[in-house]
């Protein structure tokens, strides 16, 4: 009987140069695995494999050496653990995401509980090509947004609350960006310059800053055998609803205008970047 | 907010991050709740980033003054024990 290796590729089981021998890629959303799930996977690579994971470089693990004829059996134990396949091919990947505001002192917004919506909403979506989401908590960029078909970014966007404010002069050190200047006790940002990083925010004393946690969206990022950095149309969305929207709009637009095996940013060049401006903006202001 | 009594100093202008940081906390745990420290640090990445780690330690930051001199001193009143 004839392999149907595209069949298996969609359900994570990678070819191997050894015949007959797959890497199974698993479902990870966010980077997060439980210990009853990493206890499954460990058995199962015990078990069925040669005893090792490959952890791949987009935060998934990969059980290589699983046989052909126990695919099914794979399948079935790891399901008892909670864990399932993942994917390869031309659809949603892995969502990956950094620890975020949650654990990470730095982070501006919950990347995890982001990386889950989107992997509930999108994850194995049938495209012209790959197509992937990544998140990170703040300017920091541990997750390397800018590198994905789609990258998140947490920002914080502040003001000043001058009632709170003990003039201690720390903010001004603390931003990067040069955009606090302090002129007779009086606080000025200069929206221009800055990044919404929160970092004058998050060193306050008094935390004398109105807040909004947002998001900066990046598209058509690539670090393959082509390298382009995601670029943003929107310099800060602060409404999670206006950003599904916006994630909708994306991959709607990828789905309705790419070629199959086009990488969202050549479809963007081709199309007009006025055009996929155009389509974001639309959800924007929907 | 500008009243306050010095109770001791430490410079940190002499190491780099992240001893910087541990530096201070060491001068701080040195003192009582409610006492000063002024800690002396440089320009650039520790006066980037010291304040903050003070305050996520739970001390209160009263005062950073520039010496103009690619220096500043960090007030800070301790909180606990």
């Amino acid at each position: 009987m004839a392999v149907d290796y595209a069949t298996l590729k969609k359900g994570g089981f990678m070819r191997q140069k050894q015949k007959n021998n797959f890497s199974l890629r698993l479902r990870v959303v966010g980077g997060n695995l439980t210990a009853v799930q990493l206890a499954k996977i460990a058995e199962v690579a015990e078990k069925f494999g040669d005893g090792h994971v490959h952890l791949t470089s987009r935060q998934s693990v990969e059980i290589p050496f699983i046989k052909l004829d126990d695919i099914e059996q794979v399948k079935n134990t790891l399901a008892e653990g909670g864990v399932q396949p993942g994917v390869c091919g031309p659809r949603v990947r892995t969502i990956t995401a950094c620890q975020g505001e949650k654990i990470c002192p730095s982070g501006c917004i919950d990347t995890y509980a982001l990386a889950k919506e989107l992997d509930e909403r999108y994850f194995a979506r049938e495209l012209p090509h790959k197509f992937k989401f990544g998140i990170t908590g703040c300017q920091n960029n541990c997750l390397k947004a800018e590198e994905n078909d789609l990258g998140i970014k947490g920002g914080i966007k502040v003001e000043w609350r001058e009632k709170d404010c003990i003039g201690c002069g720390v903010c001004e050190k603390a931003c990067r960006s040069g955009a606090i200047t302090i002129t007779d006790g009086k606080i000025k940002v200069d929206n221009d310059k800055c990044n919404f990083c929160g970092r004058c925010y998050k060193s306050c004393p008094t935390e004398a800053w109105d807040t909004v946690h947002g998001y900066i969206v990046s598209f058509g990022g690539l670090f393959g055998n082509s390298i382009n950095k995601g670029e943003a149309i929107i310099p800060f969305i602060e409404d999670k609803d206006k950003l599904m929207k916006i994630c909708d709009a994306a991959v709607r637009f990828f789905e309705d205008n790419a070629n199959a095996g086009e990488r969202f940013k050549f479809t963007i060049d081709r199309v007009g970047k006025d055009k996929f401006e155009k389509a974001i903006l639309e959800a924007y202001n929907e | 907010m500008s009243e306050y009594i010095i109770d001791d100093t430490v410079d940190i202008t002499d190491v780099v991050c992240p001893t910087t940081f541990v530096k201070a906390k060491v001068a701080l745990e040195e003192l009582d709740e409610g006492q000063i420290l002024s800690i002396k640090m440089n320009d650039g990445e520790p006066v980037q980033n010291v304040p903050r780690s003070i305050k996520e330690e739970g001390h209160q930051i009263l005062k950073l003054i520039d010496n103009e001199d690619g220096t500043y001193n960090l007030i800070v009143r301790k909180v606990g024990d």
